[in-house]
């Protein structure tokens, strides 16, 4: 997808570089996302991966290079743009982050009624319609905590869903769920970005899901991209840190 | 050269600097909160939700009223008894109604009061945003463009400010309560008498006073517990970390701020 002359990087990082307390995470990285393709960047614990969907959405800040959503600087924007390119971005959290004081139902209104001009009915129906697409609309009245795991991940999903977004960021959509529930969210990602088309960027190290639902991979190895290229290519690399990492063996240069 | 006896001081000038540090990254904060705020009501848009800063007053306000009179009350009372003896001696009694009615609407009552809202209040605000941040709330709050600051410190902060001078009314009214009570009792003070001597004591320049302490404290409070609150790391511990500074952070900040208050205020009348 990433040849197609026709399509358009929703996001360009440019010899992205970030140090934080004086270590240098990211050593200049570069990276494209293209429009309607799922990425998914790999890297040990700790590599910066989740730091650099923070860098996307300009919570953090980066030290030099540049970051464009849909051909526009994230640094140079004021609190305005920077806002208004956030609502169109979907973050899908780890621990999912919802608003532990507001139920389900609550949690997706949210952005709606502060960020859109929408009638109640409008969001009512916009929060059923993502429930349902995620298969949580027997929960809308429940709050997080009477949630397991899997299911507040998927209510997180919905979340990001919402303000239909043209980029969704998972960070570890898959850390810590049983095999059942990674393959249902996996394919959850996969059925996401087929039916509304979305660009998603997915940070994780469970190569088992990686290969399942990526159209592209890069791997972050020592604050820069080492590789970024196809699923097939990523099985068939000779390079020693990528077979080491996609393998999980223990000798190799990662570690040593 | 400074002479070696000086040395000491040098120490001072670091924590000096420290706290204008954190007095500049509390102004920091007001500053960011209210133009966030302003931003979004620029856009057209409901800067705050009505409903949420209802719950912090009801929270703030009305939650604090009983710890707030029955902690005044006491202290009132406790206050009239002992210079009520004292007084006794010249046979003065009669000057405890004016002595407590303006040691509350000058001092103490804005003090006690703050220090307690500062416990009750800014502890509850802290652990709260604190355990938001730590489980990535606040940043996903941040990261859907909605705007921390505007949607969990504003409202804290307008329920704070604006309950603090209603809460130390009523905290004026139990102590001079508790004190009329115990004047009525031990030294035989009739509660018109006191009433009448308490008010005729007032000054407007001393209510006035209060309340100005008052509006300050509560903001000192709110922006110490938020700054706290947002600023937590490090999971469970670091909260109860930033619960506990928060309060003691507050508490001395109010203190501080109430000496330098009364500081100006002496100067600049007399």
């Amino acid at each position: 997808m990433s040849n197609d002359p026709s399509s358009r990087p929703v996001l360009e990082l440019d010899q992205v570089r970030l140090a934080f307390e004086g270590e240098e995470v990211l050593r200049g990285v570069c990276l494209r996302a293209m429009q309607g393709e799922r990425l998914v960047i790999l890297g040990r614990s700790g590599s910066g991966k989740s730091t650099l969907l923070r860098l996307i959405l300009g919570i953090v800040k980066l030290v030099s290079g540049s970051v464009k959503f849909e051909g526009a600087e994230v640094s140079q924007m004021g609190r305005g743009r920077l806002n208004q390119m956030r609502s169109r971005i979907g973050m899908v959290y780890q621990y999912s982050a919802l608003i532990s004081s507001l139920n389900v139902r609550d949690n997706l209104a949210l952005p709606l009624e502060e960020l859109t001009d929408k009638s109640t009915r409008e969001i009512e129906a916009i929060v059923d319609e993502k429930l349902a697409l995620v298969g949580m609309a027997d929960a809308k009245n429940k709050m997080p905590a009477e949630l397991s795991g899997g299911m507040r991940k998927r209510v997180g999903f919905a979340r990001a869903l919402v303000l239909d977004p043209a980029l969704i960021l998972y960070d570890e959509p898959t850390a810590g769920l049983d095999p059942v529930i990674s393959a249902v969210i996996d394919e959850l990602i996969i059925t996401l970005s087929e039916k509304i088309e979305v660009t998603s960027i997915i940070v994780t190290h469970e190569m088992s899901s990686a290969f399942k639902v990526a159209t592209r991979m890069a791997m972050l190895y020592e604050g820069r991209i080492i590789l970024d290229d196809t699923p097939g290519h990523f099985r068939e690399s000779t390079d020693p840190v990528v077979a080491q990492f996609i393998h999980g063996e223990v000798d190799g240069p990662i570690l040593r | 050269m400074l002479p070696a006896s000086a040395a000491p001081d040098a120490n001072l000038f670091p924590m000096f600097r420290l706290k204008l540090a954190y007095i500049s990254s509390l102004t920091w904060l007001l500053i960011e909160t209210i133009q966030e705020t302003a931003d979004h009501a620029w856009r057209g848009r409901v800067p705050i939700r009505i409903g949420s800063l209802f719950a912090q007053a009801d929270r703030v306000g009305a939650g604090s009223v009983p710890l707030v009179s029955l902690v005044s009350f006491f202290v009132g009372l406790t206050i009239a008894l002992l210079t009520g003896y004292q007084l006794r001696t010249f046979g003065q009694e009669q000057l405890v109604p004016p002595l407590v009615a303006i040691a509350f609407t000058r001092e103490l009552g804005p003090l006690m009061t703050g220090i307690m809202i500062a416990a009750r209040v800014g502890a509850a605000f802290t652990a709260e945003l604190g355990t938001m941040t730590v489980s990535e709330e606040v940043e996903a709050i941040e990261a859907m463009g909605i705007g921390p600051l505007r949607f969990l410190v504003t409202p804290r902060l307008l329920a704070v400010v604006a309950l603090m001078p209603s809460l130390v009314i009523v905290g004026n009214m139990a102590a001079i309560g508790g004190a009329a009570l115990i004047s009525k009792v031990v030294f035989s003070i009739s509660y018109r008498f006191f009433m009448e001597s308490a008010a005729e004591s007032l000054l407007m320049r001393d209510i006035v006073a209060g309340v100005l302490k008052s509006l300050l404290f509560g903001l000192i409070i709110g922006l110490v517990a938020c700054f706290k609150g947002l600023g937590v790391r490090g999971g469970a511990a670091g909260v109860g970390e930033a619960t506990t500074s928060s309060v003691v952070t507050a508490i001395a900040t109010v203190i501080g701020f109430d000496t330098v208050f009364n500081i100006v205020l002496v100067s600049w009348t007399a």
